[in-house]
């Protein structure tokens, strides 16, 4: 230990003995990146969307004004918001009602070793290229594709065929259609519903399932009363996540869909096409407000009273 | 008291996998009683409880409730309720409403329901805290609420699971009289599980003693305590010299087992005389453990082995008792105070 630099040692008894400092060092580059550079720029966002393009010249002018929201809110504007979320809505309810079950699955009844088979299957997804799986899920929908031919094995082609004719979610085929991006979204966003979920379920007690069974609860109240509510945290959580990346998503749509644009499309267009950095903010802003909308509703049905 | 018969085991075995929890247990619980479960962990008295309660299902043999049979019906089906260990409090209702739960499940009308949860709260001594989070309750509070959301059901039998395991010693004396006294009051059966045999002597009408899944003995807490049917339930119920062998038989003529209680024992200065009726060992003590009240010794023997005893300090200090290290001695007891025991735990555990 006497070989030990002085300097070192002189610079870590002055941090021991003086420990908010120790914490400033060690927070501050993570909090400068987050405060300059993340909200900085959300900031930034936030002061373009309320600046307005020169219909003339094409140039920004920096200057106050309501007149891009306006245009936010015209019709065909607001068709791109209502479409875009009732998509995300969609799909988190849906990635919602097929993750509980593999997540209540692992919490409470996998065996160790089933449980890390269960986290590789749900994360190996991941570690492969986004672009990659939804380029292949446009095979597996194509009308040559291999989920027509079971559906067409299985004799229910007439279902399908049935379900692309509905006007608005239907289309030539699933592979270009409001269903199949459903399916898609449902698909590349569902282990981020599982895995908060299967750590909310996790946490909830033996004892606390078994003592709802002892004062006369059937399992069904037991899931009701007990269960749901506590695992209600790790559903928001993860709907947090489906919600707002289906939100904010341009590629699936660009793969999958057909003119009908969403969110995500519409600002790739104004501020690259149209180079209307305005619009293409207010777009952005749109999501934000949701998710505030959707958290404060969240807080107010109870969903954080156990945590 | 009635002479019904509350809960009855039947022959049961419960095995977890290679794990034998319960090995062919009987037992009959009477109708208002206050029966303690006693042993180390892992002895099986958890096992029982759950059993009773259907959490578990046993391997084989019968449980009745009541003259009926419950064995295959799950917890819901049962009119038992439970304490819990880890008090299985609802974090995300408020103390009102978890008192409720078992109510609100019966389809019980708000306004008696809430009479119902004010009454049962007043009678755990925590009149209005019903609106309080279980969070923001201390321990023993805690442990109060979980007994009024199981007592509120008026069950007819009451399971408690180390209830007051939790607890510091002050409030864990203090529980377990208020618990006795609320037991008279309500005129429920309670089973109590307990590893603590100063707690199960305390409290029980009758207790039940578990080792190794197999259970020893049944008795009233005395018979129990003055005449324990193995070497384990000697050992485990309050302290026990177990003599045997060489040595029991140069005590008594014959090799055979027996237990001595430490407080039955006399220490004498060596060469006292012995009468009739009375056993007697010499020895030396080696240890002297000061305890206040009284003071334990420990008295290696002339003839091998060792025997603990304790002595009420009414006249010797601190500094006499300490003094005594070393000294030559001889024991003396009343012949009576040997009680015979069976070594089957020892025998099974080999």
């Amino acid at each position: 230990m006497s070989h030990a630099a002085p300097v070192t040692r002189r610079i870590s008894t002055y941090l021991y003995r003086r420990p908010t400092l120790a914490l400033a060092l060690l927070l501050a580059p993570p909090l400068i990146w987050l405060g300059v550079v993340y909200l900085g720029s959300l900031f930034s966002l936030l002061v373009q969307s309320f600046f307005s393009l020169d219909g003339f010249t094409g140039q920004v002018v920096r200057q106050f004004t309501f007149s891009t929201y306006r245009d936010l809110f015209t019709r065909a504007n607001v068709d791109i918001i209502l479409r875009t979320s009732g998509m995300a809505a969609s799909v988190t309810i849906a990635a919602a009602i097929a993750a509980f079950p593999i997540a209540y699955y692992m919490a409470r009844y996998a065996s160790p070793r089933k449980k890390a088979l269960l986290y590789l299957a749900i994360l190996l997804p991941l570690w492969s290229s986004y672009l990659v799986r939804v380029y292949s899920w446009k095979l597996i929908l194509a009308k040559e594709g291999i989920l027509n031919w079971v559906v067409t094995q299985l004799r229910l082609d007439g279902v399908l065929q049935w379900a692309l004719t509905v006007p608005g979610i239907g289309g030539p085929s699933l592979s270009v259609s409001l269903l199949g991006m459903f399916i898609v979204f449902g698909y590349v966003w569902l282990p981020y519903m599982i895995l908060p979920i299967e750590a909310a379920l996790e946490r909830v007690p033996e004892s606390l399932i078994e003592a709802s069974g002892d004062l006369g609860a059937r399992p069904a109240e037991t899931f009701r009363r007990v269960i749901f509510p506590l695992a209600l945290p790790g559903v928001v959580a993860g709907s947090i996540f489906t919600f707002s990346l289906t939100l904010g998503d341009f590629i699936v749509p660009y793969v999958l869909g057909n003119s009908a644009l969403f969110i995500g499309q519409a600002v790739l267009a104004h501020q690259g096409t149209a180079g209307n950095i305005p619009l293409a903010a207010a777009f952005t802003v749109v999501p934000m407000v949701i998710m505030a909308g959707y958290l404060m509703a969240a807080r107010r049905a109870g969903a954080f009273d156990a945590l | 008291m009635s002479e019904g018969v509350a809960v009855e085991l039947r022959r049961v075995t419960k095995i977890f996998g290679e794990v034998i929890a319960l090995r062919d247990v009987s037992l009959e619980i009477k109708e208002g009683e206050f029966f303690s479960l006693l042993g180390p962990s892992g002895c099986g008295k958890t096992t029982s409880l759950r059993l009773i309660a259907g959490f578990d299902h046993p391997t084989s043999g019968r449980i009745e409730l009541h003259g009926v049979e419950v064995s295959g019906l799950p917890p819901y089906e049962r009119d038992v309720n439970t304490v819990f260990q880890d008090y299985a409090l609802f974090p995300h209702m408020s103390v009102a409403q978890n008192v409720a739960y078992g109510l609100m499940i019966k389809r019980v009308p708000p306004h008696e329901r809430a009479a119902r949860v004010a009454e049962m709260l007043s009678l755990v001594q925590l009149p209005g805290l019903g609106d309080r989070r279980p969070a923001q309750l201390s321990g023993g509070q805690r442990q109060r609420v979980a007994l009024a959301r199981a007592l509120v059901n008026h069950p007819r039998v009451l399971l408690l699971d180390e209830p007051l395991g939790a607890l510091d010693l002050k409030l864990r004396q203090q529980m377990q009289l208020e618990l006795k006294a609320i037991q008279q009051q309500v005129g429920i059966t309670f089973v109590y599980v307990t590893h603590d045999q100063e707690e199960a002597l305390t409290m029980s009408d009758r207790l039940g003693v578990f080792n190794a899944g197999r259970l020893e003995q049944v008795g009233t807490p005395a018979a129990v305590y003055e005449h324990p049917a193995t070497d384990f339930v000697a050992g485990f119920v309050g302290v026990s010299n177990l003599v045997s062998g060489v040595t029991a038989a140069a005590i008594t003529g014959s090799p055979e087992t027996f237990t001595i209680r430490p407080e039955k024992i006399l220490i004498r200065d060596a060469g006292t005389a012995v009468y009739d009726g009375m056993c007697a060992a010499d020895g030396r003590i080696r240890d002297v453990v000061y305890l206040g009240a009284h003071t334990r010794y420990r008295v290696e023997l002339a003839q091998g082995g060792e025997l603990t005893v304790t002595q009420q300090n009414v006249e010797a200090t601190s500094i006499d008792v300490q003094a005594a290290r070393g000294r030559p001695v001889r024991l003396l007891w009343q012949r009576a105070h040997n009680r015979p025991v069976a070594t089957r735990s020892r025998a099974t555990q080999s």
